[in-house]
Formats: structure tokens, C-alpha cells, sequence
């Protein structure tokens, strides 16, 4: 979704030299791109200035709108439970930058360091990734079912911390659901950190080895330099869609049990499509482009301070 | 001697990779086991190989959860949006790649605006936009949306094909006397098929697993695509495990059948674009 931001040099026109052309040579050209302007318009754009505006309004999705300020923020900021929803994201967003990064971070490096059977790691690796939500829900909710899943079955053996519903519990339905989603994600990591790696120049080792580094050294003085800019990528990718996460939560405890699970996307549809409160949902929507927004400034500022990044 | 040491201090990377396959893949398998056994199984046995094969699973899951005409619906989507998002990206990326335009710079910063808005923002009043119209409910009415959804990344991934693409086959077409259009038809769209290709995967396989717009736009069950009705259909049967792993596994061995045979394409189209999975 964000790949324009890394690359936000790619659209630069390619110039050739050129008479002046005439008015109608320059419209032919642009109606190549206007399909593409037009439906962006209509599907992205419009609809989003909408949602900017309802989000100062009480309007239910039927009947006049009435603009009532920002009484939509002063209630979201009184809000319990959209703070708790908030802090989920925000619980969702440590997660994903830490676990799913390291291991994919090592996958990528045992995997640039071995010759054979690359081909067939990066297949199983990546398999997860191309499996739809609704599936792999299923899959975890069936494997980690208080009663016919591999709970039960360790706590025969002895072993009883996944006897539980863990998806039913407060304590770690959010953690659980993060933990599906990660499982689908982090061979994704794996694949973008490899082929950054597969880029580092190979003297460079040669160089830390001849040094006496360790392999850890190594991946520490060399790797993660060299793959810096991909890890700044996925990092601010990761934080954007972790303000966007909805499928996962929604199929697998729809922010329950007690909202122990609620995040802000769960908690925008459940106001928008159940409560028909169009203008509070508006709001929550606001707060979520905010996050985006806010990621995105942060990467672009320590660009402009000369971060390689 | 140096050859040696590498083999052995390899071993304990090959051990740790083969774990975190176990990791990747035996959830996967487990699905597919368990697709044929029985509920009662399942209970009794929930990872381990069935002891009777209970293949009935499939055609009761494909009656029960109405796949005829999910899985129609789900092909009229995938393959309308593959066709509407290539030929709008198509034309973009050879505007942008090979004409000269003015303001491509203002485009390049439409795209990183309109792109990074959290499909929530929009999500809500497009809703009440399609409602007015009378595109609730309707093929066309989200085939339209994953259009727009799908359309920037496939422009940015045609346009670094056709970036590439030798300036002397244009020229010379030019010198022809080929149109804009027709340069585009008869040089840029053959020479760049592999883009195309990768982009259409991609797009297919985003189609056929979304989720939230279909959920939102398409409540009608008869219009439902296979993702939206097989939450409904695990919903319905919630107790029945062996009869949902089978309709999962339904939806999902297009996909791993396909990904296995074109993964090199699957893998560079869906890193390059980041389109959230």
C-alpha cells in the first residue's frame, strides 16, 4: 500500500528532448492517465474529504447532516473504550516491530548463509502470506480450541499453558490474535530482508572475518547497516498497518471478549454499520489517518536530516 | 579445509530454518488432514493423521456453504478487477514511463497521499456514495472500488517494466507512423507482459482474499464472494471442524497450487508493491 513512499522518486518523468507539442498532442497523452486519475477521484479521494467532514457531524447515514464542531473528538477523548482500543494498537505495533522483525531477520540470515534448499525455504516461508484471513483464523482458531485443539492434547502430556480458550480470555485474546496475524506476516519479512541481504557486497564479511568477527558481529556490523534502508521500510510499514488492522480481529473475537481484543478499526466498522453513528466513526477514521500521518512525517523528517533511509 | 568448516557450521543453520519451516508449514498441513476427518476426530485426535479418510467432507462443504456460487462470484470479481486495473494501470504506467508529461511529479504525489489513507477513512462514505447509485449489492459496484484499490500499485510496478524497455523499438514504430495508442498496443503491452503477469497475479490473489470491502459492500448472500461466505459458512457451522477445514481448504488450494507454480512472480510482485496481505 505505502510503496509510493520509499520510492517517491520513481514517478519522476522521464524527459526527453522535445519541440513544443501542441495542445492536442498534450491531451492525447494525459487521457492515458486520466482512467486512472478519474477512478482514483471517485474511489479514494472524494469519499476520503467526505470522511473528514462527517467526522464534524452526528450524522447517522440517513437524513439531514447537521455539523456539530468537534464534538466528535471531545467525546472520542472521554472515550474508554476507544482508548483502549487505541493502546491495543499501539500493544499490536510493539509486537510486530519486535518479534515478527527478529524473526525474520533471522530467517533472512541463516538463509543467505546456506546454498541449498533456499529455493524451498523461501516457499514454505512465504506460503502463509498468500493464505486468506478468513483461513488461517479458522486454522488457529481450530488448533488452539480449548477442546479440539492442542491444548488439550499437551495438558494430557502434562503441559497446560495452552489449556485455555485463549481467544475467550481478556488476558490474552489480543495477544492471540496478534499472534495469528504474525504467523501469516513473518515469512513476508523473511523474503524482503533476503533480498537486501543478497545485495550486501561479500567483501565486506570477508573483511570482519579476517578481523575476527563472530557471526553475530558480523550481522550486527554489516548486515544491519546494509539493509537499513529495508528495515526502515518495513518498520514504517508496520506501523501503519497497525493502525489499520481489522480482519483478523473481526473474524476471530470481533474485539471481544469485553473489548479486550477492540482496536480502532473493529471499533469504527462497529459504530458505522451496527450503532449508524457515521459522524463518530468519521472521527475514529480521522484519528487512524493521524497515526498514518504521523509515521509518515516521522520517516520523511529523518530523511530530510540525512538518514539513509 | 575451509570447505569443510563451512558444511559443518552450517548444520546448525539448516536446523533452525528447518524449524521455523515446521513453524510455516504444519499448521497448513494440519488443515488439510483434518479437511477429511470427522468432527468426532478431531476431537479425539486433532493434529495427528485420520484414521478413516472421510473425503464426503468436500462435497458437503461445497453444498452447504453454496461454493457454486461463491466461487462464481469470486471469478467474476478476480477476473473483471484483473482486466479494469490493468488496462487503467496499463495506459498510466506507459504515460508516465514513456510520454512526456508535465506534472508526473504532482501525480507521484497524489499517489503517496492517496495511497496512504487508511481504507477506514473512505470506507464509510464511499459506502453512502454507492448507496445513492445503487451500486450496494452489486458486481460492478465493487469490482469499481478494487479498481481504484488495486490500480496505483499496478501502475508502479508496469512502469518500472516499461522504464526499461529499449527506446529503438518505439522509435522506430514512431517512424512508422504509429500513433501513441498504437505504440502502446503493438510494442509497450508485448514486451512487458511479464509485469502485466505479475501484476494480475497479484491482483487476483488480493481479490480473492479481501475481506473488509467485500464483507461491507456485498451483504446480499447471493453476490457473496468465497472470503465473506466462508465466515459466514464457519459461523453457521462453528461445531462442525471437519466439514470448515474443508471449506477452507476449498478456497485455499487455487492459491497454494498456483503459488507453488508461479512463485518466483508471486514473490516479486507482492514485495515490490507492499500491498498489505
Amino acid at each position: 500500500m505505502n510503496s509510493f513512499i520509499a520510492n517517491d522518486g520513481a514517478f519522476a518523468s522521464v524527459r526527453q528532448p522535445s519541440s513544443r507539442p501542441s495542445i492536442w498532442n498534450v491531451l492525447g497523452r494525459w487521457a492515458f492517465i486520466m482512467p486512472l486519475i478519474v477512478l482514483n477521484l471517485i474511489v479514494i479521494i472524494i469519499p476520503s474529504i467526505f470522511g473528514l467532514l462527517l467526522a464534524f457531524t452526528d450524522w447517522s447515514g440517513y437524513g439531514p447532516i447537521n455539523f456539530i464542531g468537534t464534538a466528535n473528538f471531545t467525546k472520542l477523548f472521554q472515550d474508554k473504550i476507544f482508548f483502549q482500543s487505541l493502546t491495543h494498537n499501539l500493544v499490536w505495533t510493539a509486537f510486530f516491530l519486535t518479534i515478527p522483525i527478529a524473526v525474520g531477520l533471522l530467517g533472512a540470515y541463516l538463509l543467505s548463509s546456506i546454498r541449498r534448499g533456499q529455493m524451498f525455504f523461501r516457499i514454505a516461508y512465504f506460503l502463509p502470506y498468500v493464505i486468506a484471513s478468513v483461513v488461517n483464523a479458522q486454522l488457529w482458531r481450530q488448533l488452539l480450541h480449548p477442546r479440539v485443539g492442542i491444548g488439550p492434547l499437551l495438558a494430557q502430556q502434562g503441559i497446560t499453558f495452552l489449556d485455555f480458550p485463549i481467544f475467550g480470555t481478556r488476558e490474552t485474546s489480543l495477544m492471540g490474535v496478534a499472534f495469528v496475524d504474525a504467523w501469516h506476516f513473518w515469512g513476508f519479512l523473511v523474503i524482503l530482508y533476503l533480498s537486501a541481504m543478497a545485495a550486501v557486497d561479500v567483501e565486506l564479511y570477508e573483511v570482519a572475518r579476517l578481523d575476527g568477527a563472530t557471526r553475530f558481529q558480523q550481522f550486527r556490523y554489516v548486515t544491519l547497516p546494509s539493509i537499513r534502508p529495508t528495515l526502515v521500510f518495513t518498520i514504517l510499514m508496520i506501523t501503519i498497518w497497525s493502525s489499520l488492522v481489522f480482519d483478523y480481529v473481526y473474524i476471530m473475537t470481533n474485539g471481544g471478549p469485553a473489548n479486550s481484543s477492540e482496536v480502532m478499526g473493529t471499533y469504527l466498522y462497529q459504530h458505522a454499520f451496527d450503532r449508524f453513528d457515521v459522524g463518530y466513526a468519521a472521527s475514529i477514521g480521522v484519528m487512524m489517518s493521524l497515526w498514518a500521518m504521523i509515521a509518515v512525517a516521522g520517516f520523511v523528517i529523518l530523511r530530510r536530516r540525512g538518514w539513509d533511509i | 579445509m575451509l570447505k569443510k568448516q563451512r558444511v559443518q557450521s552450517s548444520l546448525p543453520n539448516y536446523i533452525v530454518l528447518t524449524i521455523l519451516a515446521l513453524f510455516a508449514l504444519v499448521p497448513i498441513f494440519i488443515l488439510f488432514i483434518n479437511s477429511v476427518k470427522s468432527t468426532v476426530e478431531i476431537g479425539k485426535n486433532p493434529i495427528g493423521f485420520p484414521q478413516e479418510i472421510l473425503w464426503e467432507n468436500f462435497p458437503n462443504a461445497w453444498e452447504k456453504g453454496g461454493y457454486a456460487d461463491t466461487v462464481r462470484n469470486s471469478v467474476i470479481l478476480v477476473s473483471s478487477t484483473i482486466v479494469g486495473s490493468l488496462t487503467i494501470a496499463g495506459l498510466a504506467a506507459y504515460a508516465l514511463a514513456r510520454l512526456k508529461l508535465r506534472g508526473s511529479g504532482l501525480i507521484a504525489f497524489y499517489f503517496l497521499v492517496g495511497t496512504s489513507v487508511p481504507p477506514q477513512l473512505f470506507m464509510v462514505p464511499l459506502f453512502v456514495m454507492w448507496r445513492q447509485v445503487g451500486l450496494i449489492n452489486t458486481h460492478l459496484g465493487l469490482i469499481i472500488i478494487y479498481c481504484g484499490l488495486y490500480s496505483p500499485f499496478a501502475t508502479y510496478l508496469l512502469r518500472s517494466y516499461m522504464v526499461g524497455l529499449p527506446e529503438e523499438f518505439i522509435e522506430a514504430a514512431r517512424i512508422d507512423g504509429a500513433s501513441n495508442m498504437q505504440v502502446f498496443t503493438k510494442i509497450i503491452m508485448p514486451l512487458s507482459w511479464p509485469g502485466f503477469m505479475t501484476a494480475g497475479l497479484v491482483i487476483g490473489l488480493n481479490v480473492w482474499n479481501e475481506f473488509l470491502f467485500a464483507l461491507t459492500f456485498l451483504q446480499d448472500p447471493t453476490y457473496k464472494p468465497i472470503a465473506t461466505s466462508l465466515f459466514a459458512f464457519q459461523g453457521r457451522f462453528s461445531r462442525d471442524w471437519g466439514l470448515t477445514s474443508a471449506g477452507s481448504v476449498i478456497m485455499v488450494l487455487p492459491v497454494i497450487i498456483l503459488f507453488l507454480l508461479l512463485q518466483r512472480r508471486f514473490i516479486e510482485g507482492l514485495t515490490a508493491g507492499g500491498l498489505k496481505g
